[in-house]
């Protein structure tokens, strides 16, 4: 299990260290989101209406922007060689990984988040349910992501083709993300909207290392 | 004891070289020579287990190494073309998260990277390395992490002359504790006593499957 943190540690460091691409992903999320008020005009009734599903889109966008490098550096300079041979089971290396790039990316986004709801006038009584959707949702991105990008590590144009194949998995989690803070305002609440979101990520968990350490393996040959 | 049993590598639809068998017994080194895309590259990762095998069977011990792949690699070092350097992460750190993956003591790090001239580097970043410097870096993993059969695909490029020798020193060590060691090179490498593979010998002979024969 010490190798699985060591994994989580290094990839939370080059993170830090090479500053860019997690924080790119932040600020994209907040760039584009306050380009829509600007784009559809600032009455806030119609921002109000809208602000759940711009957020969720936006969150699904700049966690795919990050996406691509997940394993394409490790790829690229031989580290992935060894990864895969190291004693860590694959798939723990991958489930650090994911670890690691949500709580670069993944994280900050969900702090966030209920700033730029105000900002798009969402109702208050929505806020807590948009936090906690997106903390149960954004780790699912991570996890369904880290399969797209480890089926087209080493591909060349990797980051398109990435995007096709996973923005349609992401479906389920925009419509459970956003139909929570919609169900809260309106009044019936979220609790099945959450429990899908937690039951989403408890399947990506399970599911998406092996398939992805499956898909690493076959770039690897 | 390393064994390889009529070893046949496709790439690309291509026979990079069949028929191909040896055997190592402790303490011994196997020189792979060939001209270049003779898959001696292929060879090695083949042999970590990395390339899947069209044919023939690779035994550790007595047991083919699919039993227990993740048992057989916990003893293998493979040395790629690539270093595996994080740029942004110290040349101590590099060598240490991979100590550490493989459960080796910290103690292990410093001593590893001296072996190889790159103590007084130790705090730089791997960005300011140069090529022979990063494979150096490369090296001092197999000084540091314990494991009998090392697969080293061009060990000495990049390399200047005190650490070619450094190098050939560490695999002499290496082998005088028993371990094994399978080392393609094109350029001089000193190896005394190696077993001598000429990747020319076991070339493939054009496409792997011919038209007559009925092929999924």
């Amino acid at each position: 299990m010490n190798g699985f943190w060591l994994v989580v540690g290094r990839d939370l460091a080059l993170a830090r260290r090479q500053g860019g691409e997690s924080g790119l992903a932040l600020l994209f999320f907040v760039l584009g989101t306050v380009l829509f008020p600007l784009g559809i005009g600032p009455e806030t009734q119609m921002l109000a209406r809208a602000g759940a599903g711009l957020l969720w889109i936006m969150a699904l966008l700049a966690v795919l922007l990050s996406l691509e490098r997940l394993f394409q550096t490790d790829f690229e300079d031989g580290s992935l060689d060894l990864l895969i041979m190291a004693p860590l089971a694959a798939s723990l290396t991958v489930l650090a990984k994911c670890l690691a790039h949500w709580l670069a990316t993944g994280l900050p986004m969900v702090v966030t988040a209920p700033l730029l709801a105000i900002m798009l006038a969402m109702d208050p009584a929505g806020l807590g349910a948009l936090t906690l959707a997106m903390l149960l949702a954004t780790p699912t991105l991570s996890l369904i992501g880290a399969i797209g990008a480890a089926l087209t590590v080493g591909a060349r144009r990797g980051g398109v083709l990435l995007t096709l194949l996973v923005l349609p998995l992401y479906i389920p989690v925009l419509i459970f993300g956003a139909g929570a803070v919609e169900a809260s305002v309106a009044g019936p609440g979220a609790k099945g909207h959450f429990m899908i979101l937690g039951a989403l990520l408890l399947m990506a968990a399970t599911l998406a290392p092996p398939a992805a350490a499956a898909a690493l393996r076959h770039a690897l040959e | 004891m390393l064994e390889a049993r009529d070893l046949t590598c496709v790439r690309a639809e291509r026979v990079v070289f069949a028929g191909l068998g040896f055997r190592l017994s402790a303490g011994e080194a196997l020189l792979v020579t060939g001209p270049n895309g003779s898959g001696k590259s292929s060879l090695l990762r083949l042999l970590a287990g990395l390339l899947p095998r069209a044919a023939g069977q690779v035994l550790w011990h007595g047991t083919a190494i699919d039993d227990d792949l993740a048992a057989y690699r916990t003893g293998v070092h493979y040395l790629g073309h690539l270093d595996a350097a994080k740029p942004a992460l110290t040349v101590a750190q590099n060598l240490a998260f991979w100590a550490g993956l493989h459960g080796v003591a910290a103690e292990r790090v410093m001593p590893a990277l001296a072996s190889f001239g790159l103590d007084g580097l130790a705090s730089l970043p791997a960005r300011f390395l140069s090529a022979g410097q990063r494979r150096r870096l490369a090296l001092a993993r197999l000084a540091a992490i314990p494991a009998s059969l090392w697969l080293l695909d061009e060990p000495t490029i990049a390399l200047d002359r005190e650490n070619v020798r450094a190098s050939e020193a560490a695999i002499a060590r290496h082998r005088a504790q028993g371990g094994l060691a399978v080392v393609s090179s094109n350029v001089a490498i000193a190896l005394p006593d190696a077993h001598g593979l000429d990747l020319a010998d076991f070339a493939g002979r054009g496409i792997a499957w011919p038209d007559d024969e009925a092929v999924p």
